[in-house]
Order: C-alpha cells, then structure tokens, then sequence
C-alpha cells in the first residue's frame, strides 16, 4: 500500500517493519516524531527518557537482553550521548541497535549547525543516510541487519528536509526477529582497560569487514547518464536537488551508507568521469574522504559549509539557469517566532528584566525571553548550562553577582540536565538563585511529557517527580512557588530570595497556554475612554497587543485573558468580560 | 502527467499543516508523485512559516526555490508579500487579506506595509485576495481559514468536488467536517 509520510513517519514505520521492540528517545526537532509515531504501533515499547544519554544506555541494555532496540534524538543531543556512543561501539551489541540523529541544517529549530557525520568517523561506526521518506523506512531494516551482522551499533541520520518532508512509501508487513538470549561475556562486555585493549582492534577490523561491504552495499548506487563530463558523488537532500537541477543528464554516484565510504567505488566513478564534484550540506565530509584517496575534487570551493543547500544553490555553482521571481520595493518587517499570547514565562521574564538582572537562559520555548522587547537574556548554550554557569558566574564574581543573577530553566530542561547542576550550586555553595519555569510539558519541540508532568510517552499514568522535594533532596533549603501570572508576587519572592545568602530556587509554575486542558478566559477588551497609549502594556512583547490610532488594541483571536497587560496599566483602560 | 508547485506560507499557529496534509491526499490519490515539507518547531511560536507542495509524475527537491511556484496560497497578507519572490512568472498569489502584527511592527521599529495587495498588483502579479477570515467565521469557526484558502485554490483545478471532499475526509475529525466542508464551499464560491 502507497502512502504519503513524513520522513520521521516513514522511519517509525522502519521500526515498525524491521521487528524494533524498544524505542527510548529523549524529545527534539526535528527528530521528535519517529519517537511519537513509533509509540503508536502496539508492538514498540516506547518511552520518552530523560535525556540522550540515558536512551542511549536504555536502548543499549535492551540490545543486551537480545532485543532490536532504537534511541533518537537531535545532532545536539549525540554530544550529550557521546559518551556511551563510543564505547557501544567496543562492546558491539546482542540484539541489533539503531541510533537515530537529526541535523538540522539552516538551524531552524536549533542552537548550532554540527555535522553528525563526524561522530559516526569518530566513534568508528556504521552511519546510513536516507535521502527521502522511502529510505528512511527502508533504511531501518538494513541497519538492523548491518547491525547484527557486523556486532555493532548502527547510526542513521536525518535532517530536516527529510525528517519533515512527506513523500510516497510502500508499506511493508512487520519481521519478527527472534529475541537472542543474554549471554554472559565480560570480555565483551566489560570494558575495562584489559578488555578494552582487546576490543579496539575488533572495532578496527570491523570497519574494515564494513568498508568492503559498503563497496557492494545497495544504499550506494552509481546513476550513470550518457554523458560523463560531469559526475557528481551526493548522499541525503542534496541529491535530491542535483537530481532536480539534472535529472538523469549526468552521472552521479549517491551514497546511502555515509560512513565508512567505499573506496573503490568511489575510485572508480572518479576515473569514469572528466569532472568530478561533491554536493554535500554543510562540512566537506566525503570531499576529505576523496582527498584522503588523493582524487582531485570539487566541493566547498563550490558549496558554502554553512546552511542548507537547494536546487538553486546546487544549479548556480554548476553553472545552470534558475527563474527569477519578484521581489517587492518596501521593507517587509521581519516575524521571528515569539511567545505565544497567554504564555506563562511572559510575565517571569517581565519581571527579570524590570529588575534589570543578568539572566543566564536555557533551550526551550523560554529562549524567546531574550528577543525584543523583553531583552531579558543574556546567555544560552545547551540543555543545563544556565544552572551550571550560574554556579561558575557568581563564584568567579565574588559575591558581586549573586544579588542581580538567576539562571531560569524549563521543567524538561532541569530533568535532561539541571539537576546534576544543582547539586554542584548546593555542593560547592555558590549563592544562585536558579528559577524554575514549569510549565508541565515540555513546550517547544511540541508538547511531549518528561517526568514532572505526570503521564509517560503513552499516555498513561506514570510517577511524577516533586520539584520541590527534589531540589530540597539535592541540598537548597530554600524552595518558594510563584505564579508567573501573579507579577507582583513574582516580584516580591525573586527579589526575596536574590537578597538572602544562600542558594534558592523558584518554581514559576503555570501550564503552557496551548494545553488542551488549560481553560482561557475570555479576550480582554480595551477601554478606548480610559487608554491614554503610553503603550505600557506593549513591554510585556504580547502577539496580541498592537497599537492602532494610538490606542491599544487586543486581537480576540489571540487573547487568552491571562490578565498580565492589565496589571501593567495604570488607566485600568484594559477590562476583562464581566 | 502535469506538475506544479503549490507554496502555502502563514503565521506559526494558522493551521497551514493541515492544508499541506489535505492537498498532500488529494494529489496523491489523482496518481501524482508527491512531496510536501513542513516546518516543525521554532518557528511554529508565531514566526513566519512555510510549507511547499510539489507534484508530478517525479518529484525530486522537497523545496520550493525562487520562481518556481505556480500558487501561494497565503494565510497573511505581510506573509504573501514577504514570499512574492517565489512565485513564478505567470503564477497566481491567492492571500488572505487578514493582518497579524509581527514583532518589530508592534515594538514600533518597523511598519506594516499599506496595502500590500496593491504593491503586488502595481509589480505586476497576479493576486487573488479574499477576507478568509470573515468567510471562516461565517462557516463557523475562525480556525477554518485554512479551508476557506483551499476552496479558493480549488477554482483553478480542474479536480472535481468530490476528490476534494474525499482528501477532506481524510484529513479532519469527524465532528469538524461539516463546519470545513462549509467553509472550503465559501472559499470556491
């Protein structure tokens, strides 16, 4: 049966076909979905953990038991797996193991542009690229055999355009594969030094077996046309583009298998054609590889590192034609993402900014606290590093800072990795004042439950952890809950617990406005008699507030009446529905 | 075989996914190969958005590139303006006249063009504008621009009103068809 599926669709129903029985991920864009579409199928245990590392060695000890087992998560989220990654790879696995990475070219949803392909270089693994949705599905069970066959873990890696782009897939009826059973085998298994040394030279022979495999490998595949002036060696969307710009008009050499490369192969195709080009999204990855071979090459002469590629991009630099269209005179203003209207971390972040405090920030929905008119961040880096840096930020200031700083991390974002953070404030007693923002889901990547919401990845009830308790369990004796709708309150506790010389932390607690269950009041209306437009409620940066005729206005599509704008007008000129 | 490119551009939270999806099903089942990218994440928090269907007998790119598109369906007026570049020569820019104020326009740094529907007019392209938003509150619910834009796109396919309907079917709950299907008729009327 034909069927038109998202790119992380297709890879769910991969796991699906290829008899995947346990899936552990931790929430990204854009890799969320094969998560969440792999949770439908009743066959797939599947479960939101954590963080990456913790998925990772969940699905790890499912492949140790004997089961195909998959962790996903997005290109930052390997940094944070990196380290059971290159080990998994010494212990090979029992079960076969998927690991799936999303990069996000163009970072449209991410904090850097890392090309995942070094990982898979690094760690001395297999790494399969799909270039569409078809692949992607397809490519899941080859993994798996690859996986079983060769006793090691498998990469395979997304980006954007293929995780969130659908394309037809002909679905396939599910394999089981019989679970192995758990043998004890601690010269496999235990790496320590003496074991370890044993190991690497099986890892090293392994990528040998895994070179001449890739040679004949089906995911490698040459396209030869009539005409062999010009070859080009793709993998992923950019052969889709060469494929558009040419179609079958040149030959082209498209690498399904990424790592490692085949040699021959690609010796071959380079001595078949007069011209030989790389089209590759962002690091010049089997350009190195061709050169490593001492195959004269174009690449990133050709092609920027930076951002994603297109069909114009790739038919520019070889010279081709593209339309034109029509651009209009005026300036277009700009519309970068903002909180939504009714979202709780506005009125947080209005206050942290009324204070004038440094603000070490985090990743999540509340990164937008930093954009205009709110201004109110002045850092983010990774999952966590607000709660750490505070720590490092106030020590090295000498109690300087501790009186004008808080670091602020959503609910999610403290179970991935602020907890070990707090611990260290609390441990070597650096006087921080970390806040909070729960919002009971994790919001960006587009409402999935963690462990402070109360429900697991199906739905169903599970434990839910007690911040409070928690944070007094790490060692902070002080623990206050504020509502972010309530700013006088928020005032008045934050700058409480900046004033006293010891460690706190403020829960800012009040579910994300786009919940299905959180109820709305009704749109607030503006009292054209009593505004005077000294655009006082335009600090609060509210989508739904604009300035007409110099007045306010309230959009009622947007309003959600959460009040906030109102406590901000000194004219009482902003009325609820009475 | 016939292919074309169909670009449908709105602000995060519009509802632009679920028109994707619909004319996703509809080509797929006249035997078109397709291919439709979304946009996840970020930019769904009020940003601008983008989604690009393409069709035909093979699809390659799953984007739409500069002077390439044959429809921009548009949910927002500074939206349609912000992506005339992409259509292509000929091509037909259907918008919702609606306006949503994007940041810098109510921070005050910028302003929001005067009418934009004439400047693309006076550019020489061709616009089909339409209150949607009006038409969608009629049928029932504001959410239902999406399908009201739909209706209009579907003057200029010659599919007939039952493969509409069908793909609809498919791409809605039932307890909301009846207000769709009312709203995709007051967009085609």
């Amino acid at each position: 049966m034909k069927q038109l599926l998202l790119g992380n669709e297709a890879f769910a129903r991969g796991l699906y076909e290829a008899g995947c029985s346990f899936v552990s991920s931790y929430p990204g864009t854009p890799s969320t979905e094969i998560t969440e579409f792999a949770a439908k199928y009743p066959e797939l245990y599947a479960e939101w953990a954590p963080n990456e590392k913790v998925a990772m060695e969940a699905a790890f000890g499912a492949s140790l038991a004997g089961k195909r087992s998959f962790c996903g998560m997005k290109h930052v989220g390997l940094n944070v797996a990196a380290d059971p990654l290159f080990t998994i790879s010494y212990t090979g696995v029992n079960g076969g193991m998927v690991i799936g990475v999303a990069d996000d070219a163009g970072m449209h949803s991410s904090q850097n542009e890392q090309d995942s392909r070094h990982y898979a270089k690094a760690a001395k693994l297999p790494m399969l690229e799909p270039s569409d949705s078809m692949e992607a599905k397809d490519f899941v069970s080859l993994a798996y055999e690859i996986s079983e066959r060769f006793d090691t873990p498998v990469l395979i890696k997304m980006c954007t355009r293929i995780a969130h782009s659908q394309s037809i897939v002909t679905l396939g009826e599910r394999k089981y594969s019989p679970a192995k059973s758990y043998v004890k085998n601690p010269a496999k298994y235990i790496m320590m030094p003496a074991n370890a040394r044993q190991r690497h030279p099986v890892v090293e022979n392994r990528l040998a077996a895994l070179q001449s495999f890739a040679e004949t490998a089906y995911c490698n595949r040459t396209e030869w046309a009539e005409d062999r002036s010009l070859g080009i060696i793709t993998s992923s969307t950019a052969y889709q583009y060469v494929k558009e710009i040419f179609g079958d008009k040149v030959s082209v050499l498209k690498l399904g298998m990424i790592w490692p490369l085949p040699k021959k192969l690609i010796s071959d195709f380079a001595s078949k054609v007069e011209r030989l080009v790389v089209v590759e999204e962002l690091d010049g990855f089997i350009e190195s590889f061709c050169n490593s071979l001492g195959i004269p090459v174009e690449g990133k002469s050709l092609f920027p590192e930076i951002g994603e590629l297109s069909q114009s991009a790739v038919a520019k630099a070889l010279g081709v034609n593209t339309p034109l269209g029509i651009r209009l005179p005026e300036a277009i203003p700009p519309r970068p993402p903002v909180m939504c209207a009714g979202c709780p971390h506005r009125g947080l972040y209005y206050v942290l900014q009324k204070l004038k405090l440094t603000v070490l920030g985090d990743i999540g929905c509340y990164t937008l606290g930093a954009v205009a008119p709110l201004n109110a961040v002045d850092s983010v880096i990774c999952m966590g590093a607000s709660v750490s840096g505070i720590h490092g930020f106030n020590l090295a200031n000498e109690g300087a800072s501790d009186k004008n700083t808080v670091a602020v991390i959503g609910d999610s974002t403290f179970m991935h990795s602020g907890m070990t953070g707090l611990v260290n404030i609390a441990y070597n007693n650096s006087n921080s004042t970390v806040i909070i923002l729960d919002n009971s889901i994790t919001g960006m990547t587009g409402h999935q439950h963690n462990p402070t919401t109360g429900y697991n990845l199906k739905g169903d009830p599970a434990a839910k952890v007690d911040l409070e308790a928690l944070c007094k369990a790490l060692g902070i004796e002080r623990v206050r809950v504020v509502d972010p709708y309530d700013l006088k309150q928020c005032e008045s506790v934050i700058r409480e617990e900046l004033s006293v010389d010891a460690p706190s932390v403020v829960i800012s607690r009040r579910p994300c406005a786009l919940l299905k269950y959180v109820k709305h009041a009704p749109a607030l209306r503006v009292d054209p008699d009593r505004c005077v437009g000294c655009k006082m409620c335009m600090k609060i940066g509210c989508p739904a507030i604009s300035i007409a005729a110099g007045k306010a206005k309230v959009d009622n599509t947007l309003c959600t009446g959460c009040g906030i704008c109102q406590q901000l007008c000194k004219f009482s000129a902003l009325e609820g529905e009475k | 075989m016939k292919s074309g490119n169909i670009m449908i551009v709105g602000v995060g939270g519009q509802g632009s996914l679920l028109a994707s999806k619909l004319l996703g099903k509809l080509l797929l089942e006249q035997g078109y190969d397709v291919k439709v990218s979304e946009v996840h994440g970020m930019s769904q928090r009020g940003g601008s958005v983008v989604t690009y269907v393409r069709y035909g007998e093979r699809v390659y790119s799953p984007v739409i590139d500069r002077g390439e598109a044959d429809f921009i369906v548009s949910f927002e007026l500074l939206e349609a303006a912000r992506w005339t570049e992409y259509l292509r020569t000929g091509g037909c820019l259907i918008t919702n006249t609606q306006r949503i104020m994007p940041m810098p326009v109510i921070t005050g740094a910028m302003s929001y063009p005067e009418d934009p529907v004439q400047s693309m007019l006076a550019a020489g392209i061709r616009v089909d504008a339409l209150d949607a938003l009006s038409l969608a509150e009629q049928a029932g619910s504001p959410k239902a621009v999406n399908l009201v834009l739909l209706g209009r796109l579907s003057r200029y396919f010659d599919f007939g009103m039952d493969n509409w309907m069908s793909a609809l079917e498919k791409s809605v709950p039932e307890r909301f068809l009846e207000m769709n299907r009312k709203a995709f008729a007051l967009g085609a009327k």
